[in-house]
């Protein structure tokens, strides 16, 4: 057995948080559809939004392990105060993102007091239950949200008095965009924290957690509110860019689309959701002049075979890919 | 007399229904913990089955339930070969998601064939209209579908608590390591009982399209009843499943006529309070 | 003020009518090394569920120290310094052996909450964690992931992740457990090497361990004491020979006490 240097340990943490070259060519490449398809900013905006949530997503399921099929709650909440504000009267988008802000991070830290208590079925139950609860609530409070219509008269003001949103998506796409990214920052730092490393002990092995003194509950309290946080933030964006908010904002099938955009692009590696949000929306919008009932056809086709064969996803996926290459070179 | 007992009834005739089609996932999940999403896609081929039989070969609609049950029975076989089997030691994520695949494909399959209107079913003479009892106007079919049901528990129960069959079903389901350790084909016993369970929720589907209606989208519809009544009861429990359905089928059926306002959503509220008060469920293990 | 390090009294559990902890009483004093043994089944593991908080009591107390702790939960537990590790070792296979211990360290020191600064900026919190792994020999082992380590240094790592934690009682569930002859050397080392400011209780079938490193012994058999005593008293003793039969009670009787 050969004897090596002992690698610093300072150095392997440096190693694991620097930029690789891979990331720095992702975010450039956002750039590109302001050159290359200028006629698809407004999609390209929605992409970057539904990334975002679909980053906020990865947080509590990819880091935390807590699968939850109603975090469609926080982006409609967030929808409906930023689309609320609007129709009142106050159309500034900063302050309309802070507020979204504030009152899904309050429902958020509120709910994850019931959320960090429950684990397998009964915790997937719950998540679903009040996501179907708040769309029901959501309903009977028509006079309120709009009921089945939705909001009316919302109007967004230009970005610090100076960038109007124009009909071609530039300033939304920009707008989408910036916030993705200082988002993602945060994310980014997030997970290379000691709370990161906290948070990938509690999905590698949730029990032993106590056993070395760590208060689980008030971890997955703090991570929940902060993707309850951002999932509001991505729901206002939504609402402000394309000036509507309907209860599908925070209905099931946005849930269940985002969790299928996350395990498409793989979980735990922060880029899944984003990689995912982008192909998965890529192709709706290909395919949108398909059947409905079609396009379920071959999502559950795809869902079928990535399960079966890329279990981690396109980024999983990828990884093994390198790890085969690398080995052969 | 008074009208909630006509709430019961009904409350309970739906209850039976949501049991018939929650009681195979119930306990195929206690035994192998395995999720099986796709549990309401069988419900939805026997309904289909019961459907193309009916108005298609003209078959009467009593013939029509065994049908539906063996044909549930039998493509629940055929897909534990072909998916579910590589599964069962994958992440509890990896399984819904395989078989919410399944359940996408099944929707998109009966909305190519069927189309997405509701399929009109004609009840034989006996079993239609309602029945003047003690002051209340009873559907007869309701009363059909509780008979149907009741026996179908007792045989259950029957089959569980003295056959050989049954007793490895129980062992299986309450510690599966020591169930092989004593020699019993788990994984024969598993298909068997999934086999089983589907059949039930086929038969379930298929007395549903009175009741409920059946179009494509009932494999998700009712797929969220489904699994309230399993996580409210608490898995593997067959016993749990009834009281968990009755309690959801009444709450329901209450709620709409009582308090139309939050009818909708008073069996969400019903699941979250139980689920709270007791995580595994009524009867689950602690 | 009790120079216990950790006392149990009247402790007592069931399911239903299998009773694992039948009025079960044990003492402690600060800086001992003693060993519970006792027949599969006996309720060891049981007993360490019910101090660690794992399981919670039907009757009965638990003192740390001076402090009751019978209502605390587990994590409130290990932050005032009763650690136990695991007979099956319950790590984190996709962390490094490092990360792993610098996560054990980050929560003793109660900054595993903060988000937004960097691991990097932790620098003492790492050289802790490093020092732990080189005191156990498993500095080289520090940037491979934990499921790629030998069992043996995986059941180092069960113990390193323990002493992260500062303890002051620590329980041992068989730590020898599993571990080859030939990778053991380093796991006894480590647990001679134990400060003789933790105070440890130890589950082992091992009786050569037991007769190396514990003063005394504790019997364990249904759920209920049996008795206690020197390691010597326990070997000649013939309730504790009849209790383990066939092979064991050969051990007992060949190895020569120290």
């Amino acid at each position: 057995m050969t004897t090596q240097a002992v690698a610093d340990p300072h150095e392997f943490v440096r190693a694991q948080i620097r930029w690789r070259w891979s990331e720095v060519v992702f975010w450039l490449a956002t750039l590109l559809p302001f050159v290359l398809a200028p006629n698809y900013l407004v999609l390209a905006s929605q992409i970057a939004i539904t990334a975002l949530f679909a980053m906020s997503l990865d947080l509590i399921l990819g880091y935390a392990g807590i699968v939850s099929l109603g975090h469609a709650a926080y982006f409609g909440i967030g929808s409906y105060t930023a689309g609320l504000m609007s129709a009142h009267g106050w159309g500034e988008p900063l302050t309309g993102l802070a507020a979204a802000a504030v009152t899904a991070g309050i429902s958020g830290y509120l709910t994850s007091f019931i959320i960090a208590r429950f684990r397998h079925l009964a915790l997937i139950m719950i998540t679903l239950g009040i996501g179907l609860v708040l769309v029901e609530a959501a309903n009977s409070a028509s006079w309120l949200t709009g009921g089945f219509d939705g909001l009316q008269g919302i109007h967004t003001w230009p970005i610090l008095g100076k960038f109007h949103f124009d009909l071609y998506g530039y300033t939304a796409y920009s707008y989408a965009l910036i916030a993705l990214f200082a988002i993602f920052l945060l994310a980014r730092r997030l997970i290379h924290s000691p709370f990161g490393l906290a948070l990938r002990g509690i999905r590698e092995n949730g029990a032993r957690m106590p056993a070395i003194g760590a208060p689980t509950r008030e971890h997955i309290r703090t991570i929940y509110t902060i993707a309850a946080i951002i999932a509001g933030v991505a729901g206002a964006l939504l609402a402000q860019t394309t000036e509507t908010v309907s209860l599908e904002s925070l209905g099931f099938q946005r849930s269940a689309d985002v969790l299928v955009m996350l395990i498409l692009g793989g979980t735990g590696r922060l880029y899944g959701g984003l990689i995912g949000a982008i192909v998965y929306m890529v192709a709706r919008d290909q395919f949108s002049g398909l059947n409905p009932q079609y396009w379920y056809f071959w999502i559950g086709l795809l869902l079928i075979a990535v399960v079966m064969t890329l279990p981690n996803g396109i980024l999983g996926g990828l990884s093994l890919l390198a790890a085969r290459i690398g080995k052969r070179s | 007399m008074p009208p909630v007992f006509g709430v019961i009834f009904d409350g309970a005739a739906y209850g039976m229904l949501l049991f018939l089609m929650s009681v195979g996932l119930s306990v195929t999940l206690g035994m192998m913990n395995f999720v099986n999403l796709a549990h309401c896609s069988f419900a939805m081929l026997g309904g289909y089955v019961t459907v193309t039989l009916m108005n298609a070969l003209g078959w009467p609609f009593l013939a029509t339930l065994p049908a539906a049950f063996i044909a549930a029975a039998a493509a629940s076989v055929i897909l534990e070969r072909i998916f579910f089997r590589r599964f069962y030691h994958a992440s509890d994520l990896e399984q819904c998601l395989l078989t919410i695949g399944i359940v996408f494909v099944s929707i998109a399959a009966a909305a190519y064939i069927y189309g997405t209107d509701q399929q009109p079913v004609q009840l034989p003479p006996y079993l239609r209209g309602s029945v003047h009892v003690l002051g209340l106007d009873l559907a007869v079919y309701r009363m059909f579908l509780i008979a149907i049901a009741m026996l179908i528990t007792v045989l259950l129960v029957v089959t569980v608590e003295t056959t050989r069959f049954g007793a490895q079903v129980r062992a299986a389901v309450n510690n599966q390591r020591m169930a092989r350790g004593l020699g019993i084909d788990v994984d024969r016993l598993f298909a068997t009982t999934f086999a089983l369970g589907s059949g039930l929720a086929g038969l379930g589907g298929a007395l549903a399209i009175q009741m409920v209606g059946l179009d494509p989208s009932f494999a998700l519809t009712f797929l969220i009843y489904v699994l309230i009544v399993v996580s409210v009861g608490g898995l593997g429990s067959i016993a749990g499943s009834f009281a968990a359905a009755m309690l959801l089928g009444v709450s329901d059926i209450a709620g709409k006529y009582y308090v139309p306002a939050i009818g909708a959503f008073l069996i969400y509220l019903v699941m979250l309070a139980l689920l709270m008060w007791r995580p595994t469920g009524i009867f689950g293990r602690r | 003020m009790s120079e216990n390090a950790l006392a149990v009294s009247g402790l007592n559990k069931r399911f239903g009518s299998l009773v694992v902890a039948s009025n079960v009483e044990l003492s402690l004093p600060q800086g001992v090394r003693y060993a519970l043994i006792g027949p599969n089944g006996a309720g060891k593991t049981t007993l360490i569920n019910l101090i660690t908080g794992m399981l919670r009591p039907d009757s009965g107390r638990i003192f740390l120290g001076d402090g009751d702790i019978t209502i605390f939960s587990p994590d409130e537990r290990v932050r005032r310094g009763l650690v136990r590790t695991f007979q099956i070792n319950s790590l984190f296979p996709h962390l490094t052996a490092l990360e792993s211990v610098a996560l054990a360290v980050c929560e003793r020191r109660r900054v595993a909450e903060t988000w937004w600064r960097e691991l990097t900026a932790y620098s003492s919190e790492i050289d802790e964690a490093h020092e732990i792994l080189s005191a156990l020999s498993l500095a080289a082992a520090g940037n491979r992931v934990t499921r790629e380590l030998p069992y043996g240094q995986q059941r180092l790592l069960e113990i390193a992740l323990a002493l992260a934690t500062r303890p002051k009682v620590l329980l041992l569930d068989e730590p020898a457990a599993g571990v080859p002859r030939d990778e053991s050397k380093d796991l006894f080392a480590a647990i001679a090497g134990l400060s003789r400011d933790i105070t440890v209780l130890f589950i082992e079938h091992d009786m050569d361990l037991v007769f190396r490193f514990a003063s005394r012994v504790i019997v364990m058999v249904g759920g209920r004491v049996l008795l206690e005593g020197t390691p010597a008293e326990i070997a000649s003793d013939p309730q504790v020979r009849a209790v383990y039969l066939g092979k064991a009670r050969q051990d007992l009787g060949q190895v020569r006490a120290p």
